[in-house]
């Protein structure tokens, strides 16, 4: 322990810790504006200085570690006139027109003016030539807005490996983006979002699906269908100022029902025909490659994330044989609704009008691929993150906290627990697991109440083996198999493994991998702030909402049996092909392998 | 770009392959070592006379780093240049002395002339325009430069005999 003092204060202190790190664990705030913990801390504001005795000048107290017998002082006349003229400096090349920015209730800019009560704008100077890009249909860049902490180039470069955005110029003209202002859908962005849920102004927003969503809902012509992802209900309730990990499940239906919405349905329900689409792919490649000796890409990864899958277009064209064929589950429950139930219900597709509610930025991207229109239609018209379904709550009146609870509406909404975890890194490959073993058996995974701990949690690579001993006859080729599978959350760590596949060192059958760190949960669409103990509470939520399920094994799920009986007749079957599967493009980094690049 | 230009044949000059080949090397000398990616850049910009977009990527690509880092030190330097350099590299003296005496009307002038911007090259590949600070001739201001040659008490009205003398 090292023995400090702030502020006339005498502390202790971790060693290591910075001096920021320090306060805050005594009770004493700092003001700061770039930091961010355990993600950025490369002192880019400065507002966050302090005096310490013996030093020349003020110092970042995010950046400095303490020592020991440091006095610090947070609170003098220097220091504050310091950091007041920082934020100012800051305030007089920024638009200041808060009232039209969505990003006005959580600002970050905004609170720590109010903080530091700035009352006038004594710093009127040159403003810097800024644009908008909205060409990405999942982001819209406000280079007007951005304070340069650089959190973004941090978190797309370290966390995600991929470093689309970068300060480009210097001084006054320095702008934070991709290479020489090329529009966000022209480079290597997988619009995974994990840049718009770091930005602390409105420089960095999803592209909102709020007014169109409207309009669908006032077009009497319309049968407007909306479907949640299973993070979802383990998150908004953070936006009506619940605690982090409150499931709120009933009440996000009953609001769904309220704004006026046809049919409530649950991604969920897609999320296990996913683990019957998905395993059943799997078992097809190990008999590929382990019985009939057929040449096959193993491991096979999933493909739930598009984030995920741009990536991977985009860095290892060469590789995408070994992506599932399978849709993300809300764009497969998207074709059923606009085929099997429109029919079901004497609709015609065109009329159904999907929408779905994502913790994702990059499904809004996903659903302006060409291809997903198995119908003739897109599969899905709209994506709302977490965050624009609650600001439409809001807008409709609704006082959320008082409703009651409401259920999904059938047939497209009732789920096993193996669906629920489809939210947390690890979830699809346990549930996955769940269904396969037991097929390949006949018996229950053998992991204490069916979960697969290895891969259960935040760290970026995980391993598990699972032995098949004792297969039933028609696997008989896989007794004694030990079958290998990773999970990864997070895109640099896909990128290791990646880089493993294309050696032709990767030890596994299959993989999985959630463009996010941490899975859907902490998806770019996710309510803000989205830390470790937020992560850490929805993946509690996940898992209870998992076990109070009774039945928690997709092929379980008697919906899902049914939907194979009156319609897709067989996994991997015709149908399921025309709706269910789906192909990718090879990309390159630069797009090189694009035609019209 | 000017595809007359770009297709005139010149035994004397290296094709795009060659130059590609030297600096992949140069990136298999440096790659790793501290600073490198400057190091390539000046080496790239030596070899091409300025760093387009497709040698940014080819030198992201090979030292496996994003490009948005290549162009954030490319785009951070005035000394590296996006745009081809023209033959000649005209430079105004903007330093207090050649200010105050009509420098930035020789920049105006030489910019209609040329129809071009600062930091800019002329369609023919001719001339790059450049400003600076003080060069020296503050005596006989306003001075402006061509490549090693200066001229001193520039009259605007003499830039275009002055530019002649390159054609
Ligand atoms: S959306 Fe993801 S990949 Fe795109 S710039 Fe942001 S962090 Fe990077
Ligand atoms: S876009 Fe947002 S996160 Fe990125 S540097 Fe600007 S203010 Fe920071
Ligand atoms: S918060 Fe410390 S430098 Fe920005
Ligand atoms: S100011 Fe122009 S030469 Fe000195």
């Amino acid at each position: 322990m090292i023995n400090l003092t702030i502020n006339n204060k005498k502390v202790q202190a971790k060693e290591g810790m910075t001096i920021l790190e320090a306060a805050k664990e005594n009770n004493i705030i700092i003001p700061q504006l770039c930091y961010l913990e355990g993600v950025h801390q490369i002192g880019s504001c400065r507002i966050c200085v302090v005096e310490v005795e013996g030093a020349r000048t003020l110092q970042s107290s995010c950046m400095v570690k303490v020592r020991e017998g440091m006095v610090v002082r947070t609170n003098t006349k220097k220091v504050r006139e310091a950091r007041k003229v920082i934020y100012e400096l800051m305030l007089s090349d920024h638009p200041r027109n808060c009232l039209n920015c969505a990003r006005s209730h959580d600002c970050e800019f905004q609170k720590l003016g109010e903080l530091l009560q700035i009352e006038d704008f004594r710093f009127e100077g040159e403003r810097s030539k800024t644009y908008i890009d909205d060409s990405s249909p999942s982001i819209v860049r406000d280079t007007s807005k951005c304070i340069l902490c650089r959190r973004c180039v941090t978190v797309c470069n370290e966390i995600q490996g991929i470093g689309v955005m970068n300060a480009q110029n210097r001084g006054f003209k320095t702008v934070i983006g991709p290479p020489e202002d090329l529009p966000l859908n022209s480079v290597n962005c997988s619009n995974c979002g994990q840049c718009v849920m770091v930005c602390p102004v409105g420089a960095l927003q999803e592209k909102s699906a709020v007014d169109k969503v409207w309009d669908a809902l006032y077009d009497g012509k319309k049968r407007v269908v909306i479907q949640t992802a299973p993070a979802i209900r383990a998150a908004l309730g953070e936006e009506f100022d619940y605690e982090p990990g409150n499931l709120v499940t009933g009440k996000m239906v009953q609001a769904l029902r309220d704004i006026g919405f046809d049919d409530v349905f649950d991604t969920n329900f897609a999320a296990d025909l996913t683990i019957m689409e998905e395993g059943t792919e799997f078992l097809t490649r190990v008999t590929d490659a382990l019985k009939l000796k057929k040449e096959t890409k193993l491991p096979m990864i999933t493909s739930c994330s598009p984030g995920w899958i741009k990536y991977v277009e985009h860095a290892f064209p060469e590789k995408l044989g070994h992506l599932s064929t399978c849709k993300s589950p809300h764009m497969m429950l998207g074709a059923l609704a606009k085929s099997f139930y429109a029919d079901k219900v004497g609709v015609k597709p065109e009329d159904v009008y999907v929408v779905s509610v994502m913790p994702c930025t990059a499904k809004k991207y996903e659903i302006t691929r060409p291809e997903m229109n198995s119908t003739g239609y897109p599969d899905v018209d709209a994506v709302l993150t977490t965050r624009e379904l609650a600001r439409m709550i809001k807008d409709a009146g609704i006082d959320f906290k008082t409703l009651g609870d409401s259920e999904f509406d059938n047939p497209l909404g009732l789920s096993t627990g193996a669906a629920d975890i489809f939210a947390t890194t690890g979830g699809v490959m346990e549930a996955a697991l769940r269904t396969v073993y037991e097929i390949v058996t006949g018996r229950e995974i053998p992991f204490d109440n069916l979960h697969v701990t290895p891969i259960v949690g935040f760290e970026k690579i995980k391993e598990a083996e699972v032995l098949i001993e004792n297969p039933l006859p028609e696997y008989g080729f896989l007794d004694g198999v030990n079958v290998k599978v990773a999970v990864t959350s997070g895109l640099s760590g896909a990128k290791k493994l990646m880089e493993e596949i294309a050696n032709g060192t990767s030890p596994y059958h299959f993989i999985e991998v959630m463009g996010c760190p941490g899975g859907c949960i902490s998806g770019g669409g996710q309510p803000r702030p989205t830390n470790n103990y937020v992560r850490e509470k929805r993946l509690q939520a996940i898992y209870k909402e998992d076990e109070n399920k009774t039945i928690r094994k997709s092929h379980e799920n008697p919906f899902i049996k049914k939907i194979y009986e009156d319609y897709l007749e067989k996994p991997l079957g015709h149908k399921s092909h025309k709706y269910l599967h789906t192909h990718y493009t090879k990309r390159g980094i630069f797009n090189e392998h694009l035609k019209d690049k | 770009m000017d595809n007359n230009q770009s297709k005139k044949c010149c035994c004397c000059e290296e094709s795009d392959e060659q130059k590609y080949a030297k600096i992949e090397k140069v990136i298999e000398e440096y790659k790793g070592k501290e600073g490198c990616l400057i190091q390539i850049l000046h080496y790239a910009q030596g070899i091409f006379g300025y760093l387009p977009l497709e040698l940014q990527e080819f030198i992201a690509k090979k030292l496996d780093i994003p490009l948005s880092e290549v162009s954030g030190v490319v785009s951070f330097y005035s000394f590296f240049s996006t745009q081809p350099r023209g033959e000649n590299t005209i430079r105004v003296c903007l330093g207090t002395a050649c200010y105050v005496r009509g420098g930035k009307k020789i920049v105006d002038k030489l910019k209609e002339i040329l129809d071009i911007d600062v930091g800019d090259t002329t369609k023919d590949r001719k001339f790059t325009l450049e400003v600076m600070r003080c060069i020296g001739a503050c005596g006989l201001a306003p001075a402006i430069s061509i490549n090693d040659k200066v001229y001193k008490q520039v009259n605007p009205d003499k830039l275009n005999s002055i530019l002649e003398e390159y054609y």
